[in-house]
């Protein structure tokens, strides 16, 4: 069977209140990743626009973008999962080039968020997930995902200091990425002031340094078919694993309160077509929405056994030194989280790790990369395993 | 010409801020008036429903019983929110949170007059309808 490479990689930088449009916003992720793969608009076959819905009024984005980025007359479409939106994009570009359908394709993702307050904010997301039953109640993301905390807490002993580490971590490498919202350090003592913004309480058992930052920004994936990878690029990256599952939208229909299913499903799904296990992986992206959020990602892609997520953060094996790196690009909580654009950002860092080009950034010579990506409040996972 | 065609959107009365007025099951909101609060079963299947719903997607039928939400569960986990979305300002501070009654589990709020320091997980609670102060109906979990 042939590979399928991933030839560009951009994203624009994530940031408070582009001065732009959508389309300005994502044609700078998409310029990004046509540098990088050295190649013109001419040479894409089709693409795939990502994003979460009802952040900004334009309805199918996918034409306008196309019409801005000169990708017309190729096909184009409008893809979304939430916060997995542009790791989806890329799984179903995956599926195109490898059944010859198409060769190359653009997986473009974006989210401008700084269109609306940031209560309303809270509003849109709380209606990613039951609106029937659960949004009359005053759902907010990280109200669903501190229900996920304490959970953690009270079967595992996870503290918050536990989670704050996982903070102090994403701003230790934010600050280094000149793409990152958030370029600010974050130190443990923070958690603990109460002149801080850091120990602000939002849904108990998480504080604001708890939680991402919201930020506007766009991202760019290239996927091309073996033969056209080889002939554009000089350091093709391959897409060897792909794990992609959902779950119950309503918190009744579900079983696991200390862990996310569909990552565990999606990183076995992966593992398994990559011909892998998880010791194998050198860098991985996981989708720290939520400090809690990565620690559950530790736990479910096996980096550690449930419950020692708290271990593994504590004895810092997840910072760039560390046996198995994790978002050391300042992840969503410093670097950002512009929605439909996450996934493809995640992606770009892995492949510019394996590629040697991560700068500051760069963990010593991996050969095997990990993108954990989750839409919604574990309603969607996607995992993307990619190898040199 | 001028027929009113009537509308069932009893639904619009659910929660603080409802965002669905019309579906099949808007018997919900007339039990909870009576101060019931109801989950649904499939008579072909037996499978039991909560939330309820109107059509059981193994068998395809839409053969349902209600029946209504009585005893204790045991309160999983929650959340105590600080901030809230758009539209539920007024009701901080509150909490959201999941009882499981074994056969099937509840989403929904614990009663306000409750304090953080008094709720704790593996806790029996019980689910009561209730009325919020703007005329909208919802549930919350009081302890047993």
């Amino acid at each position: 069977m042939k590979k399928v490479g991933i030839i560009g990689v951009g994203q624009s930088a994530f940031v408070r209140g582009f001065p732009g449009s959508i389309r300005e916003l994502a044609f700078d992720g998409f310029k990004d990743a046509l540098l990088d793969a050295r190649i013109t608009a001419k040479d894409i076959d089709a693409s795939i626009i990502c994003s979460a819905p009802e952040y900004d009024k334009q309805r199918s984005p996918a034409g306008v973008f196309a019409e801005y980025f000169g990708l017309i007359p190729q096909p184009t479409c409008y893809l979304e999962s939430l916060c997995s939106s542009s790791s989806m994009g890329v799984r179903m570009a995956y599926a195109l080039v490898k059944s010859g359908l198409h060769d190359v394709v653009a997986v473009i993702g974006f989210q401008k968020m700084s269109e609306i307050s940031s209560a309303e904010s809270q509003e849109r997301m709380g209606r990613g997930a039951d609106i029937q039953w659960e949004s009359p109640f005053g759902t907010m993301m990280p109200a669903y995902y501190a229900m996920y905390a304490r959970a953690h807490m009270e079967k595992y002993g996870t503290t918050s200091d536990d989670l704050a580490r996982i903070r102090v971590k994403a701003a230790t490498y934010g600050q280094i990425n000149e793409k990152a919202v958030y370029r600010k350090p974050v130190t443990f003592e923070m958690f603990s002031d109460p002149n801080s913004p850091m120990s602000g309480p939002v849904a108990s058992p998480l504080r604001v340094g708890d939680c991402c930052a919201n930020a506007d920004g766009s991202s760019c994936v290239i996927l091309a078919s073996e033969e056209r990878a080889k002939a554009l690029s000089k350091k093709p990256v391959w897409v060897i694993g792909l794990g992609a599952a959902s779950t119950t939208v309503n918190m009744a229909g579900r079983d696991l309160f200390t862990g996310l299913t569909v990552a565990q499903q999606a990183g076995d799904e992966a593992y398994k077509m990559a011909g892998i296990t998880p010791k194998d992986v050198d860098v991985a992206e996981v989708h720290d929405c939520f400090t809690i959020a990565e620690m559950m990602a530790y736990e479910n892609l096996g980096f550690a056994k449930p419950g020692e997520g708290k271990d593994l953060i504590g004895n810092k094996e997840t910072y760039k030194e560390g046996s198995i790196p994790v978002n050391v690009d300042g992840g969503l909580l410093s670097k950002g989280h512009p929605i439909g654009a996450t996934g493809g950002s995640q992606i770009r860092t892995v492949v510019l790790q394996l590629r040697g080009e991560a700068g500051d950034m760069q963990v010593k010579d991996p050969e095997i990369g990990l993108i954990h990506n989750i839409g919604g409040v574990g309603l969607y996972g996607n995992v993307t395993i990619l190898g040199r | 010409m001028g027929k009113i065609k009537e509308v069932d959107d009893r639904f619009k009365r659910f929660g603080t801020v409802s965002f669905t007025s019309i579906t099949k099951v808007n018997d919900f909101i007339d039990y909870l008036e009576d101060g019931k609060v109801m989950g649904n079963k499939c008579n072909d299947c037996g499978r039991v429903f909560f939330p309820p719903r109107a059509d059981c997607y193994q068998c395809l039928t839409s053969n349902m019983d209600w029946f209504e939400i009585s005893g204790t569960g045991k309160l999983i986990t929650y959340s105590k929110l600080e901030y809230a979305p758009v539209g539920f300002g007024d009701d901080l501070p509150y909490a959201i949170a999941v009882l499981d009654y074994g056969e099937f589990k509840v989403f929904g709020r614990i009663a306000s007059d409750l304090s953080e320091n008094e709720i704790k997980v593996g806790m029996e609670m019980k689910t009561v309808a209730n009325k919020l102060p703007n005329g909208q109906m919802n549930y919350v979990f009081q302890i047993a």
